[in-house]
């Protein structure tokens, strides 16, 4: 089984800048993109974007199969917003222009594609800087940046360890899996789906049993040596600020700055090409 | 000099238990003390250390009784917390302990729960690299370490608190032996160089005593039955009557007529004093007989020029021919990575060869699918957890006949032949749960016979056993090896095993075939031994200690001799 976007080591500025000022970088971002509808400002994004995307040097194995995933739920998205809601572009834009007859009721509108392909743009805002946060972030280095911004250390533990044994709970699934087949628990695409879904408990079973064997064991472990005594913790893995994350930082408040003012100068968050 | 642990008429009772789990404890031991607590599954090793480091009653609730003093300290009181400043503990699995997403981060786990200052942590964690021999490691993931960094690794994380007990729970569980040698070692060096007492629990007693303990401390049901030094216990016969397997030379030389002194000092069979005993066991040798060789010669199954590789430049497996004949009991043996595993996911389809063929009574079964070929071909996992998925066990064992539409009367009769063979009739209509561990594996195992093959794998049948339930499964697996005819392979890097259990073993090192001999030989064979992290079975040095030309035949006659007796052990 393929690692899903974890965490991979390389020397690039990305991997090198704290981890806090990429959880900053991308909560904002974020923010930014979720608030604002200005095409200019959002396509500004996508290049940036993808110009750290290019930067982080990752390769295209390590997201595909995300990536394949992301897109598959924005076609649908997008589907869903046209049959739902034909006209919430023209509500927003104020004109109906329309292209083409589709179906009674859902004309397509010039207004409707533009408000689409805003959507969809915002979706490639976002996409590209998920991906460079997961596979430029050690998960131990994330887990100590979100205690930082003021998450409980148990719970930021919890993400990072989670993400450790990630690999071990997929191994275990295939050993169980093939094991099971071997007796005759047919898991393939043979199997009709009825079945296929009642035989999942067959391997669901085993797999929590030994996945709970080995969390006792975890939290014993942890305990022995002193998780969740004190109040607070420090983090080796936890990277101090330098000259760049400064940069950083401060380039990514100015953007958004920026953004808000431009996005709201007309009073509201989209940006009418038409007027 | 006062005791740093100190029990005084102990006792302890779990919760959930009606009656205490140790008792009448009175033990001291002393700083700088290197002592072994060994006994029995279920004799109350574990709980007693349990005690030491507070997770009983702390983690585990229960009625203590009596005094336990700590270097000054009363565990209850103090906590698992206030302990682990005092107490190192080493876990079984160090796999499971490994908590850090690299070696460097789990060896500063404890210091950032304690929020020492990142400087400091990093000093620290150097410090306790080093004394590891993990400095070159630091940043590598668990995922890219064996068995024995692991260990080391987990050593590393209690000392960087500058503890002044070290606690190990079953440190060699788990490990192949060569490994288990170097853990061994690595503890003895610790104890001489860093000041610390150390306290180990263990049932592999010949692996421990590979270098000195102080004392060794006996236990069964719960009571403490022997506190000697080690040539005095091993003189006498209090480990026999416990179920605690004692090093092989011992009882060699005990078959031989022999009756071991202190003062030869028998710890070690390098160094000791055989005088008195050469002569016995030489004659004993000319006396044994030879075991007889029983080969069908036809072959069950045979793999041809096998390769397989999951990325081209890191081949798994590099052209691997083998035959396992009809009735055999076979073992394949070589440290953890050598492909043993890789091995058999090929032979049940789960992964398909690059290149080569793989035959079964002749046929190539390469057009076969892996529930084809779980027909003919069962395979037992390690652990039963891993494969139980129905709460009942006749529902667990039927399992297999039913999803492939085998009629329901026909299923109850198969089912209810294979839960006699398997000692489980009684039990047929109970919950899995109310099962033991070992009971558990021999469900596990009734599961697959019940499909009748003609070939069972198991991988590492007796992990983590103790000597008697060890003995309870193999003793087990002969039965059905001899009663059924029933080829039996096993993955494993148990050398008693191999050695008492099956007639031949396949060494497998680093993806290629490098021996394929009787276990005598194999373990006698000092090259091979090495390159397969193996160890030289003590046999071996009895042998050539006592001058006798051939050693592999002397351990030949001495397993056949001790099966001979098999029987009548349990």
């Amino acid at each position: 089984m393929n690692k899903l976007l974890s965490y991979c080591e390389k020397d690039t500025w990305l991997h090198r800048l704290s981890g806090v000022t990429k959880l900053v970088f991308f909560l904002l971002w974020c923010l930014t993109s979720a608030l604002t509808y200005d095409t200019r400002i959002l396509l500004v994004m996508i290049v940036i974007s993808a110009v750290l995307f290019a930067m982080s040097k990752t390769e295209w194995k390590q997201i595909s199969t995300v990536f394949k995933f992301v897109m598959f739920f924005m076609i649908v998205n997008l589907c869903a917003i046209f049959m739902f809601s034909p006209y919430q572009g023209t509500a927003i834009y104020g004109s109906k222009t329309v292209l083409t007859g589709f179906l009674p009721g859902h004309d397509i509108t010039r207004e409707e594609l533009f408000y689409l392909f805003n959507v969809l743009i915002k979706y490639f805002t976002v996409v590209p800087s998920v991906f460079i946060f997961l596979v430029t972030t050690d998960p131990s280095e994330f887990a100590a940046s979100l205690n930082l911004v003021g998450i409980p250390y148990t719970i930021a533990y919890s993400v990072a360890i989670a993400l450790r044994y990630i690999p071990d709970v997929q191994s275990d699934f295939t050993r169980i899996r093939n094991a099971q087949e071997a007796r005759g628990i047919e898991m393939s695409g043979k199997a009709r789906l009825h079945d296929r879904i009642k035989r999942t408990a067959s391997i669901l079973f085993p797999l929590l049993f030994s996945t709970m064997e080995h969390i006792e064991t975890v939290s014993n472990a942890m305990e022995l040596r002193g998780f969740g005594k004190k109040k607070k913790r420090t983090w080796y893995a936890l990277k101090g600020l330098h000259r760049n994350d400064y940069l950083v930082l401060i380039g990514t408040v100015l953007f958004m700055a920026a953004a808000m003012i431009i996005t709201y100068a007309d009073g509201n968050r989209f940006w009418n090409p038409w007027i | 000099m006062k005791p740093i642990i100190e029990f005084r008429n102990f006792s302890f009772q779990y919760r959930t238990q009606t009656e205490p789990s140790i008792q009448d404890i009175n033990l001291k031991i002393y700083p700088g003390e290197k002592v072994l607590i060994t006994g029995p599954s279920g004799c109350g090793k574990s709980t007693l250390a349990h005690c030491i480091n507070a997770l009983n009653p702390c983690s585990f609730s229960g009625k203590t009784d009596g005094t336990l003093i700590v270097d000054g300290k009363t565990p209850s009181q103090e906590g698992v917390f206030g302990m682990s400043k005092t107490v190192g503990t080493v876990l079984q699995d160090t796999s499971g302990q490994f908590i850090g997403l690299t070696v460097a981060e789990d060896l500063a786990f404890a210091l950032e729960n304690d929020a020492v200052p990142q400087k400091e942590l990093f000093e620290r964690v150097d410090r306790a690299a080093e004394i590891v021999g993990m400095t070159a490691f630091l940043k590598h993931s668990p995922t890219e370490l064996s068995g024995g960094q692991m260990q080391r690794v987990s050593m590393g994380g209690v000392l960087v608190d500058d503890v002044s007990i070290l606690l190990f729970d079953e440190p060699l569980a788990n490990l192949d032996p060569m490994t288990g040698k170097t853990t061994i070692e690595l503890i003895d060096e610790i104890c001489h160089t860093q000041d610390v007492t150390v306290v180990i629990i263990e049932h592999r007693l010949e692996d421990v005593l590979y270098r000195d303990v102080d004392r060794i401390i006996v236990m069964e049901e719960g009571r403490i039955v022997a506190d000697e030094h080690p040539d005095v216990l091993l003189s006498g016969d209090v480990l026999n009557k416990t179920g605690v397997r004692e090093p092989l030379y011992v009882t060699a030389i005990k078959h031989a007529g022999g009756v071991i002194r202190p003062e030869d000092h028998p710890q070690h069979i390098e160094t000791m004093q055989l005088e008195p005993y050469r002569e016995a066991v030489r004659s004993w040798f000319s006396q044994a007989e030879a075991p007889a060789s029983k080969k069908s010669g036809r072959p069950a199954l045979a793999l041809e020029h096998v390769s397989f590789s999951y990325e081209e430049s890191e081949p798994v497996l590099k052209d691997v021919s083998l035959q396992i004949e009809q009735g055999e009991m076979l073992s394949i043996v070589g440290k953890n990575g050598a492909g043993k595993s890789t091995l058999a996911s090929l032979i049940m389809g789960f992964l398909k060869p690059q290149s080569g063929t793989i035959r079964l009574n002749g046929e190539d079964i390469s057009p076969l699918s892996v529930m084809e070929r779980g027909e003919k071909i069962g395979l037992v996992m390690q652990s039963p957890h891993q494969m139980i998925s129905k709460p009942m066990i006749y529902d667990e064992v039927a399992l297999g006949l039913a999803v492939r539409g085998v009629p329901e009367d026909e299923i109850k009769e198969r089912v209810h032949q294979v839960l006699k063979t398997c000692g489980l009739y009684q039990m047929r209509n109970w919950p899995v749960s109310a099962l033991s561990f070992g009971q558990k594996k021999r469900v596990s195992i009734a599961s697959i016979l019940v499909m009748n093959p003609e070939i069972i794998i198991l991988d590492e049948p007796t992990a983590g056993q103790d000597y008697r339930h060890y003995t309870e499964i193999m003793e087990f697996l002969k039965k059905l090896n001899e009663e059924m005819g029933l080829t039996i392979v096993m993955i494993t890097h148990d050398m008693h095993l191999m050695l008492e259990y099956t007639d031949r073993a396949i060494v497998l090192a680093d993806g290629e075939k490098l021996a394929d001999d009787t276990p005598a030989r194999v373990l006698t064979d000092e090259s091979i031994a090495d390159r397969a992290y193996l160890k030289k079975t003590s046999l071996y040095d009895l042998s050539v200690r006592c001058g006798i030309s051939s050693p592999d035949e002397f351990v030949d006659r001495f397993i056949a001799y001790e099966r001979a007796k098999g029987g009548d052990r349990i």
